[in-house]
């Protein structure tokens, strides 16, 4: 095999803040090259400096047997490296073949686009990859895996060399893993190099054939992953020794320790829409309740009903006794507090500052004679930057120049600051690194240990069922069982939605 | 050596058109009419471009903190029409010549008030019945220059009432009032912003208005309040406006003044799609717009003309703002 893209030495910093220095990878023709690290390690960093995002400091970059002087992402793709990036960036509305096309459409006479020609060779593209969809539907209609199997045949269509993919399974299910795996390994075979960067180490393992280690903007190691283990490659990232976590577990939950406190939340029989419609649930204080299922299970809008976003059509929740808050500002009033699972388009507020995007939710407790009380909005910020480990240059930088694990943090403090009795997190770990979650985790077992409680939505079962001292188990909207710790296992929960699907079906 | 010291001169003058990109067009208009235009520096001059500026500038104002929520407002020109067709109305009626003070002071806060109601309507379209600012502020800008034309008879009312006038032709330490109300205004709105909860969410409105939602901020509120805020400068301008002529013209009071203040708010760097509210940038972008207008009067260029040389300055301003963005 020869090489195809070596990166050498590349310093990158911003502000004078480091965020590179002394990263190097080096990816062969036909390979499926993993990246890996914690959050702000600096993988983003080495992926828009290769596809000229950013422009390197110092450093040497040779792709495809030339020096790469790549100065945007346009000229990037053109010399065949294509991204596929977490968060999509296709135009949901125009249709599969317009979004496939996009830029490269057939013409006719020179100017106007050939529909049918388009249409076609986007249906041959996309059969290649076993997609099988009506080109002409609009590409929002069709789930979060086909779209993204959409972006990788853009790509790919576009004769690209190396595709990069960033997080490419974490809003997938495992069927569509499977699809996307099987993209993969057609990839590979037709001599089409990939860069894998996820934070599911299992997957690697799956699919990948070696893995670059980075941490603190440094290339920390390179395996075959044939010849290292999981462990080896956590302890990688963390720059700990192995035995350090074999003992400290592979999560810092512990379930099922709890002793039950008043009820602090109930829902009967609560419904929403056709997504939600049979949700039960109780919440004691000092307890963690998970909701478990599968993708469009009702997690979502049972966390939705329990915040008051979603008006209820029948059944009740009762908050303290009291009835239910029917508005989200009444349910910060009430102490509840609700991370959402989309950052970007739910969480983050990305013009305005760490200082701003913190003490969102605290505002209306934050004021003295009409105005901010500004020396107090310092203190609480640097309170939680210091408390949660945020690394930021300072809290006026804006939060979109964090890394999404710190930017999570950033938000976990914007629900902590307002000092709530419940706190709704939805995904709190998803799309975050190992170190990052690690942390994260420890911040919500503190935050039930001083007596609060937690209702948990996580797709990771390792996290719910470490995590949690009961799982709600849903499935197409309705509650199907319960699970209480200690004594759930992965096992079992997988059992009960295996069971369920099956009744249902 | 020598290449890396041109290099970093040009990028810090780089940095400097985009970082006040608004300040070094102002200057460069100030120079060119220094050189060629004649009398320019005079105080005559002055005091006519900050009278017409202050207008420009208070409804430039309430523009940049609706743009700032991710809206825009397309009435402010006919919300002034209609508060300017409103007070003659009132102080040249029977009961307001019988009431001299009384008069005025309502020919200046009936209006006003019709001015924040025409800003609840729009608000209320915006934010409770989710209309598109564009379509929804485009009932009053095609209505309520026809509703002041109707109450008006289409008839230009011209009047002398020195109290009434003070508005546009008072001079507070030898400069135009209305000068001074702009200035005033634009400290307080400053503080609004900057200091107050309610200007905390305005800009998180803008910049991403589902967080703000969803963190308990009262969106429907803030977007009302700001849509009122406007329409309550437009109002206020429309006053001036009549006070610097001593008569109301339903029909050309507050003309084609939405898109001055849209550009003024652009060009002092607000961003259209919201989260961004430069209150002082607003008033510098006034002033560029208002200089452009009278250097090319000044200099004999028909008023056709200089309508396109202001969509130019857009342009510019876009560009330097998409520049800015990188």
């Amino acid at each position: 095999m020869t090489v195809l893209l070596e990166m050498n030495a590349i310093q990158k910093a911003f502000n004078g803040v480091p965020a590179l220095s002394g990263a190097s990878v080096e990816i062969e023709r036909g390979e499926v090259h993993a990246l890996i690290g914690q959050n702000g390690a600096g993988k983003s960093t080495m992926i828009k400096v290769l596809t000229g995002v950013y422009r390197r400091d110092d450093g040497k970059i040779t792709f495809n047997g030339h020096d790469s002087v790549l100065t945007n992402p346009r000229e990037a793709q053109a010399a065949g490296i294509a991204t596929i990036y977490q968060e999509l960036t296709l135009v949901p509305l125009r249709s599969v073949t317009e979004n496939v096309m996009m830029g490269y459409e057939p013409k006719r006479f020179g100017a106007f686009i050939d529909w049918p020609a388009a249409h076609a060779r986007t249906r041959e593209i996309l059969t290649r990859f076993g997609i099988d969809i009506d080109v002409k539907m609009p590409l929002g209609s069709y789930s979060t895996a086909i779209q993204q199997l959409v972006a990788i045949a853009r790509a790919v269509s576009l004769d690209a060399k190396l595709v990069i993919m960033d997080e490419p399974t974490s809003s997938l299910d495992s069927s569509e893993v499977k699809t996307l795996f099987g993209v993969v390994r057609s990839l590979r075979e037709a001599g089409v190099s990939v860069l894998y960067v996820s934070h599911f180490l299992d997957e690697l393992f799956e699919i990948c054939d070696r893995v670059t280690t980075m941490r603190d903007g440094k290339t920390v190691g390179c395996a075959r992953l044939a010849e290292t283990t999981k462990l080896d490659l956590i302890a990688g990232m963390l720059g700990r020794d192995t035995s350090e976590i074999t003992e400290a577990g592979m999560t810092e939950f512990g379930g099922g320790t709890a002793k039950k406190g008043d009820i602090l939340l109930e829902a009967k029989d609560v419904a929403t829409g056709p997504r939600l419609t049979k949700f039960n649930m109780t919440l004691h204080r000092g307890e963690i309740v998970g909701l478990g299922g599968l993708l469009g299970a009702g997690r979502t809008e049972a966390a939705r009903a329990l915040f008051g976003v979603d008006p209820l059509r029948r059944g009740t929740i009762s908050l303290k006794g009291a009835p239910a808050p029917s508005q989200p500002a009444n349910a910060i009033t009430a102490g509840l507090g609700y991370l959402t699972e989309d950052r970007k388009a739910e969480g983050i507020i990305p013009d305005m500052s760490v200082r701003e995007n913190m003490t969102l939710a605290l505002l209306p407790r934050m004021t003295k004679g009409g105005q901010i009380d500004r020396a107090r909005e310092r203190k609480i910020v640097q309170h939680y930057i210091d408390a949660l480990g945020i690394k930021t240059a300072d809290m006026e930088q804006p939060i979109r120049e964090l890394s999404g694990g710190n930017q999570q943090k950033v938000l976990l403090a914007r629900w902590l600051a307002i000092e709530p009795d419940i706190l709704i997190l939805d995904e709190p770990t998803r799309g975050v690194d190992v170190g990052a979650k690690r942390e994260i985790q420890l911040i919500i077992r503190n935050f039930v240990d001083r007596g609060y409680s937690v209702v948990l939505i996580s797709s990771e079962f390792e996290e719910l069922v470490e995590g949690a001292d009961r799982i709600v188990v849903l499935n197409e909207g309705r509650c199907i069982t319960e699970l209480t710790n200690p004594g759930v296992t992965e096992h079992k929960l997988v059992q009960a939605l295996a069971q369920t699907s099956e009744a249902s079906a | 050596m020598s290449t890396t010291i041109t290099e970093t001169r040009r990028k810090s003058v780089r940095q400097l058109v985009h970082g006040h990109g608004g300040i070094v067009a102002l200057l460069a208009i100030l120079l060119f009419n220094m050189a060629f235009t004649p009398n320019f520096l005079q105080l005559q001059t002055l005091f006519v471009n900050i009278s017409q500026v202050a207008t420009i500038a208070i409804v430039a104002m309430g523009m940049t903190l609706v743009i700032a929520t991710g809206g825009i407002d397309l009435s402010v020109g006919a919300i002034m029409a209609l508060a300017g067709a409103l007070a003659p109305l009132i102080f040249l009626s029977e009961f307001g010549a019988a009431n001299p003070a009384l008069g005025v002071t309502l020919a200046i806060a009936l209006p006003m008030l019709v001015a924040i109601a025409c800003g609840l309507f729009n608000g209320i379209m915006v934010a409770k019945l989710n209309v598109q600012p564009i379509i929804a502020t485009l009932i009053l800008f095609i209505s309520g220059r026809g509703i002041a034309q109707v109450l008006t008879n289409g008839n230009l009312q011209t009047f002398t009432n020195p109290h009434f006038s003070y508005l546009g032709t008072g001079k507070v330490l030898g400069l135009p009032f209305q000068g001074w109300l702009a200035i005033g205004i634009a400290i307080f709105l400053y503080f609004i912003i900057s200091r107050t909860t309610f200007g905390r969410y305005v800009l998180a409105i803008g910049g991403n208005e589902r967080a703000a939602q969803l963190s308990g901020g009262p969106v429907a509120l803030v977007k009302i309040g700001v849509y009122m805020i406007c329409g309550a400068l437009a109002g206020l301008a429309g006053l001036i406006v009549v006070a610097i002529n001593s008569a109301s013209d339903a029909a050309r009071n507050g003309s084609l003044m939405e898109l001055d203040a849209i550009a003024a708010a652009v060009v002092g760097g607000a961003l259209l799609q919201g989260g961004r509210a430069p209150i002082f940038g607003a008033i510098l972008g006034a002033v560029i717009i208002q200089l452009v207008k009278y250097t090319l009067l000044a200099n004999g260029v028909q008023d056709e003309v200089a309508l396109i040389a202001k969509a130019g300055i857009i342009l510019v301003a876009v560009y330097v703002q998409q520049a800015r963005k990188e």
